[in-house]
């Protein structure tokens, strides 16, 4: 049977991994190509590479380290990071890469996933949605790459970018990135109600039975970063992914 | 050992292919040319999108002409992973044009009810259950099958002796079809895995 996909995210920063917490301080965390070989052998159902300076920089992709990831990745995979234009996401996907993620693009450019969906079908086109609360507690639409909240209302931004050709949404809980203090399961039950298409909830994981509750408030499947990469209350990196049988008996 | 020609018309990742096919310990080339296209020992024909886009790229490069030649003529193994094995039909619901035809299939659209709760595109792991003894994927080999998918639409085959797989997604539909030299995949080996890896060598071997 078709089981949610529980899908490990890498940060890049330059040449190596990094982890954030709420989409700051980045700290080392290793080789991204040895972390990518780890993943292969624990048979990880995808992977999402996201660089987190591209955009901030206006840099292109990596491509030659991307190139690198791609060879070396049996599963599916996904990159985000500076991609701006159609010639961009032509590479990345001749290079190896099967679904492309937008963000910073979506807001300021949401046409580019339309012409992206139509070429390359809307199966392989991710935009990633990132949302903080504000100082009320109010979800807001954030931009990433600016660090600042976007004036938009962000359920109209969700339904818009899936009108535009999102085959895919991303919901990334800004404030529990990188905190394993739990998924924000109200946001996702609000933003699973809006999408017809399938929504990868991240932020916060730290158990399986959070990603059951995801999954339970609507996630068609459920992304972590340092529940896979940290181990222990004193935050040692070791590369860890959930078994087989653990994950069949999760769903089940 | 034989190389693998991946025919490139334009759509598709083509290089997750090239990847796997080197790493498994296979040669291959990825090629548009129709005097490269004519060589050819073994075939893959990749392809992301929609049937019509394949269709009247096949068809307005030459290669559909110079492939109806390789493989009903002179027999030349060819593979066809998820559009490309889709391609191998008569026709889809997706599109209007006419299939390759190689395979009595059509290709029908993923409908569900409501309460089915299940989306559409079919994407992530499944299981896949060998119908039939096959060159590609062995019973028992592994505990389970397991494949990545990514569709919404999904072969329909008349003859049951052409149904490798079945994979059940609301109701079981045909994963693998082959047909003497003649293999369709709608899962992508080339991105599963060691199971994918398995189905490659024995491509690769055949």
């Amino acid at each position: 049977m078709l089981l949610h996909r529980v899908i490990p995210v890498l940060l890049l920063k330059n040449n190596g991994l990094v982890k954030t917490t709420r989409f700051k301080d980045p700290k080392y965390v290793g080789d991204p190509i040895n972390a990518i070989k780890i993943f292969n052998d624990k048979e990880v159902d995808e992977l999402l590479v996201l660089d987190i300076l591209a955009s901030k920089y206006q840099n292109e992709p990596n491509f030659e380290l991307i190139e690198q990831i791609a060879g070396e990745c049996f599963m599916p995979l996904a990159y985000g990071g500076g991609v701006t234009t159609f010639e961009q996401a032509k590479r990345l996907f001749s290079l190896g890469i099967e679904k492309v993620c937008l963000q910073t693009s979506a807001i300021e450019n949401p046409s580019l996933i339309t012409k992206l969906a139509e070429y390359y079908g809307s199966q392989s086109i991710v935009v990633s949605v990132d949302i903080k609360k504000n100082w009320l507690g109010k979800y807001e639409l954030y931009h990433s790459s600016k660090s600042k909240i976007v004036v938009l209302n962000w359920k109209e931004f969700l339904k818009k970018i899936i009108e535009a050709g999102a085959g895919e949404i991303v919901l990334n809980a800004v404030d529990k990135d990188g905190t394993l203090s739990g998924p924000d399961l109200e946001l996702i039950k609000m933003a699973s109600a809006l999408s017809k298409v399938p929504l990868v909830a991240i932020g916060g994981v730290s158990s399986l039975l959070d990603i059951k509750a995801a999954i339970g408030a609507g996630a068609s499947a459920v992304a972590a970063g340092a529940y896979f990469i940290y181990h222990g209350p004193h935050r040692a990196v070791l590369i860890t992914y959930p078994k087989r049988h653990e994950l069949q008996s999760l769903f089940n | 050992m034989n190389t693998i020609t991946i025919i490139d018309y334009g759509i598709g990742n083509l290089n997750s292919v090239a990847n796997m096919i080197r790493y498994v310990g296979g040669k291959c080339i990825i090629s548009s040319d129709l005097d490269t296209i004519v060589k050819a020992e073994k075939l893959l024909l990749p392809g992301v999108g929609a049937f019509d886009m394949g269709m009247s790229k096949l068809t307005s490069s030459g290669i559909k002409d110079l492939l109806n030649d390789l493989v009903i003529q002179r027999g030349i193994p060819i593979l066809g992973i998820c559009l490309g094995m889709q391609l191998m039909t008569q026709k889809s619901a997706e599109g209007e044009l006419e299939g390759l035809g190689w395979i009595e299939a059509e290709v029908k659209k993923f409908t569900f009810n409501g309460e089915m709760n299940l989306k559409i595109p079919h994407m992530g792991w499944n299981n896949v259950e060998v119908s039939k003894d096959n060159l590609l994927i062995k019973e028992g080999e592994h505990k389970e099958h397991r494949f990545y998918f990514v569709h919404s639409y999904f072969v329909d085959a008349k003859n049951t002796t052409d149904i490798m797989c079945l994979t059940r997604y609301g109701h079981d539909f045909c994963s693998a079809f082959s047909h003497q030299n003649i293999f369709g995949v709608q899962f992508h080996p080339e991105k599963s895995h060691k199971y994918g890896m398995s189905l490659m060598k024995k491509f690769i071997q055949i």
